[in-house]
């Protein structure tokens, strides 16, 4: 692949603390590989600042291979920015040209205050999981693993919907900041397999009022939330929540 | 040494003797009853929610901002259980078999057999979980090969089997959150482990947050934190992954086992520039299909599909016919090596080799063809067909690919070469896992215990889940039945006084050197000491210069090192530091132990010890042994020796020809 440098302009959100106003500052990320990935650019833009005795950039980032869902900036106004089906860690520079200028903020959502520059708080999700997000078989409980055949199509669906990395995208893209797809991913991968029919209705019920409870908007079908999504869970898994979630009302 | 604990018996009784004649502890008991668990991922989680389901108070601690990011997340191939639902000739007892010789004879048969008996136990687990693993059109279990085997014994989820199975133990453990078993602490890093007694009690932990040092007590302690890869910068590690709670317990008196048993995994992108940050792994299951070769002529520049196929040498199934291109990962990364530095390496670096695609998207394609009764199928058909097919089964891994390199891999032959992937050396633990500390057990990467000196493909996620859901719950029993009358630890204990001050020292001298170097600068420094005297290949005289080199650099990272930022706040900068400076150690003891173990085994190939064609030399009559390093403080250590032996097993020379 034919690689160059390219010189860009970063506008890049700075916020002490969760009790700072925060403000944009703008920074020159010069002579950047576009064999880069978009947070090696960033280290780049740290060791410099770190040099110049300033105070480096925080952000989320983990395994740097798009599945640890730790990673989460919002750049030019989407996201994990331009990619489709992309995180951040796996963006690469070549998806930006000369002389550009570049917009990166932290997720912004109620439900998930900042903690420092791009860091944000995100442990809402993990209280929606806890809430139902789980089959309750203790360990040495199971049989054997082919005594319950399960058919390919809703094992592939499950897994597709179980593919979600729990990152926050869908409700930094959201205009309601709804985290319907995140809850409706977990409740379809239990509802398409037997192992999740017994608790079934308590579940979906209980994750919805947790959700609700942590502060997130509510969904009005806008799919700004599939079409950032890194992993391209489907919009359709809401569709699912909403039956799921009706059905478990008028029958309990 | 201290003694192992593997019980007496005939290999296939022992685990089912140790569990019928273990300690056990009463569930009135353990309620009374706190467990410390360092690391959130497949040992970590595992761990946690069982012990929360027995009674046990658990009380979790990770790094990241959620348990479920643990690294075990970005495991992709597969997990192998000793199902035989292929009816391929599979048993436990060849799971086994293949485990120690994949590990060229370095680990304990006791540990391996339980291993596989238990590993069938696994999937039946998961699945009841609702972890969702690639199914075949009749509802079952599908399975597929991987290196090192010749069965398909390998369970897998597309190729995020490492995110589904740790999703499936991370929802148990936030079931036993919402039940008050366990108290989350995550953004929160061990900083060192508190002794009382003789046993371990407690750790402190700094809120990587607010920056607060906290001490947490318990009745017994778990490090499930991982391997020590990154200790070479570059590798497939997340970006932080560490070692520092295991080096913290082995600086309080845990041995370290095999620390320079480093594997390298054959099939990663390789790398593209000084920025590189991390490398990205292309999972071994790539193998199956996929065909490794390099250009006939050295120094061929032509495009990869301009050599026609006579001009090119798939050495892999030149020199291994038998396992072709699905030999260990030792084997296949040195062969590799071997390759490019003789200069027949491809792409700009010339630093990698291909892997090929093209015929088995016409293998598959034709299998297409004729499923759909497609007669006389022209060419694009079937590789329209079988492109399909391939992506089905790999096309997260092919996507990844050609975000990273920009270049198509359906079309154009990826291109890989080895890199630092895990670390079969770790924290020595006995039958039980627990360490040569009372009370503290080191699970899954964290310890050295089942893989030898080379670990098979597809068995990382299976001895990560076996210690946490089927193993430790009965063997801290056996510990904590004597410890029922231990109250509750009260940290305002004169230790966790002491061993909070010292990390509090710590943390002030990094704040307040006035250094000019960042952190990652000696950490690039560090990593490329290793990687180029301690990595793939080793001698005498480059691991004694490296010894030297980690010497002093070490002295200049403490008087040169500059942390920004405060110490009472988030501070991503100060956490790596505390990191490196315990990197700049570990390199040091992996190059000792690499400098003593004069023979090549597994991923430690000392280039004095080969065979006239270039594979592995054992010497079994001196270094039929685990290296148990003991740290005398002050960067001396004492070896200790735990004599291997093979009472079922013949040791010969791993022959994959």
């Amino acid at each position: 692949m034919e690689h160059k440098n390219i010189n860009l302009n970063l506008k890049v959100w700075r916020q002490k603390n969760n009790q700072d106003a925060g403000h944009f500052e703008t920074y020159k990320a010069e002579n950047i590989s576009t064999e880069m990935s978009f947070l090696e650019m960033f280290d780049v833009l740290n060791e410099k600042l770190i040099k110049e005795g300033q105070e480096p950039v925080a952000f989320d980032h983990d395994c740097r291979e798009g599945i640890c869902g730790m990673c989460s900036m919002y750049i030019n106004g989407r996201a994990h920015g331009p990619w489709q089906g992309t995180t951040t860690c796996q963006l690469h520079m070549r998806a930006f040209s000369e002389g550009e200028t570049v917009t990166v903020e932290p997720w912004r959502a109620g439900a998930f205050p900042v903690i420092k520059d791009l860091v944000v708080d995100r442990s809402a999700f993990d209280r929606i999981q806890q809430a139902g997000g789980y089959v309750s078989v203790n360990t040495g409980n199971a049989v054997d693993g082919n005594a319950l055949p399960i058919n390919k199509d809703n094992a592939d669906a499950a897994f597709a919907a179980a593919a979600c990395i729990g990152c926050g995208a869908c409700v930094a893209a959201c205009k309601n900041s709804s985290a319907m797809l995140f809850t409706s991913a977990k409740v379809s991968q239990y509802s398409l397999l037997p192992q999740g029919e017994p608790e079934r209705k308590t579940r979906v019920l209980n994750m919805i009022a947790q959700m609700d409870k942590e502060g997130f908007g509510a969904c009005t079908n806008t799919g700004a939330c599939e079409a950032e999504c890194p992993k391209e869970i489907s919009i359709a898994n809401i569709a699912r929540l909403n039956r799921e979630y009706l059905a478990a009302q008028f029958s309990l | 040494m201290k003694e192992n604990k593997i019980p007496a018996g005939e290999l296939s009784q022992k685990w089912s003797t140790y569990k019928s004649t273990c300690k056990l502890v009463n569930p009135a008991n353990k309620r009374n009853i706190d467990i410390i668990v360092v690391g959130t991922g497949l040992a970590g989680a595992s761990a946690a929610a069982t012990l929360a389901e027995l009674g046990y108070k658990v009380k979790t601690f990770c790094f990241q901002d959620s348990g479920r990011r643990a690294h075990s997340i970005a495991a992709q191939g597969g997990i192998n259980a000793a199902k035989n639902y292929q009816n391929d000739g599979d048993s436990v007892f060849r799971l086994f078999y293949d485990t120690i010789k994949g590990g060229d004879y370095r680990a304990r048969e006791g540990n391996v057999h339980r291993l596989a008996e238990v590993s069938g136990n696994i999937i039946d687990q998961c699945v009841a979980q609702g972890v969702p693993f690639a199914r075949e059109y009749g509802g079952l279990l599908s399975n597929r090969s991987f290196g090192g085997t010749q069965v398909q014994r390998t369970f897998y989820a597309a190729g995020q089997t490492g995110q589904q199975l740790l999703l499936g133990a991370y929802s148990a453990q936030m079931r036993q959150v919402s039940l008050g078993n366990i108290k989350e602490h995550n953004r929160h890093e061990m900083l060192d482990l508190v002794i009382i007694d003789g046993k371990a009690r407690g750790i402190i932990a700094r809120n990587l947050v607010t920056g607060e040092i906290e001490r947490h007590g318990a009745h017994a302690v778990l490090l499930c934190t991982g391997g020590y890869g990154n200790v070479f910068f570059l590798s497939t590690n997340a970006m932080g992954s560490n070692v520092t709670a295991a080096w913290k317990a082995h600086k309080k008196g845990a041995y370290f086992g095999n620390p320079c048993f480093t594997q390298i995994h054959p099939t990663c992108i390789p790398v593209s520039g000084d920025h590189q940050s991390k490398l990205t792994l292309m999972s071994e299951s790539l193998r199956n299909d996929g065909r490794i070769w390099v250009p006939k002529k050295a120094g061929d520049t032509r495009k990869p599909g301009d050599i026609p196929e006579e001009e090119r040498d798939y050495y892999l199934e030149r020199r291994y016919p038998a396992f072709g291109n699905l030999v260990p990962r030792d084997v296949a990364s040195r062969a590799a090596k071997e390759r490019c530095d003789a200069g027949f390496g491809v792409g700009a670096s010339k630093m990698a080799v291909y892997l090929d695609y093209a015929s088995a998207i016409i293998r598959y394609g034709k299998t297409e063809c004729s499923k759909q009764g497609i007669a006389n199928a022209d060419d694009a058909t079937i590789k329209r067909l079988g492109k399909q097919v391939v992506k089905e089964k790999y096309g997260n891994l092919f996507d990844m690919y050609a975000k990273i390199t920009g270049e198509d891999p359906y079309e154009v032959p990826m291109r890989i070469y080895p890199a630092v992937h895990y670390t079969m050396g770790g924290l020595w633990v006995d039958y039980e896992l627990m360490t040569t500390v009372p009370g503290l057990y080191a699970l899954g990467e964290a310890n050295f215990s089942d893989h030898g000196a080379n670990r098979l493909g597809a068995s990382a996620l299976m001895q990560g889940l076996a210690d946490g859901y089927f193993v430790i719950p009965y063997t801290i029993g056996n510990f904590l039945a004597d410890e029922i009358r231990t109250p509750r630890i009260d940290t305002n204990h004169a230790a966790f006084a002491e061993a909070e001050k010292a990390v509090q020292d710590r943390v002030q001298h990094f704040i307040s050197n006035k250094g000019t170097k960042s952190v990652d600068h000696y950490h690039k420094l560090l990593g490329k000491i290793m990687w180029d005297k301690c990595g793939m290949a080793r001698n005498k005289q480059g691991l004694q210069e490296a010894i030297q080199e980690i010497r002093a650099l070490r002295e200049e990272f403490w008087k040169e090192v500059k942390v920004p930022g405060v110490a009472n706040g988030f501070n991503p900068e100060l956490d790596k530091a505390g990191r490196v400076a315990d990197f700049l150690e570990l390199g040091e003891l992996m190059c000792m132990d690499a400098l003593n173990r004069e023979e090549s085994c597994g991923g430690h190939f000392r280039e004095e010890h080969q065979t006239e064609d270039g594979e592995a030399l054992r010497h079994d009559d001196q270094f039929m042994y685990v290296a148990c390093w003991e740290n005398k403080g002050n960067h001396q250590w004492e070896l200790h020796k735990e004599d291997l032996k093979y009472d079922v097993i013949h040791p010969s020379q791993r022959n994959y020809k």
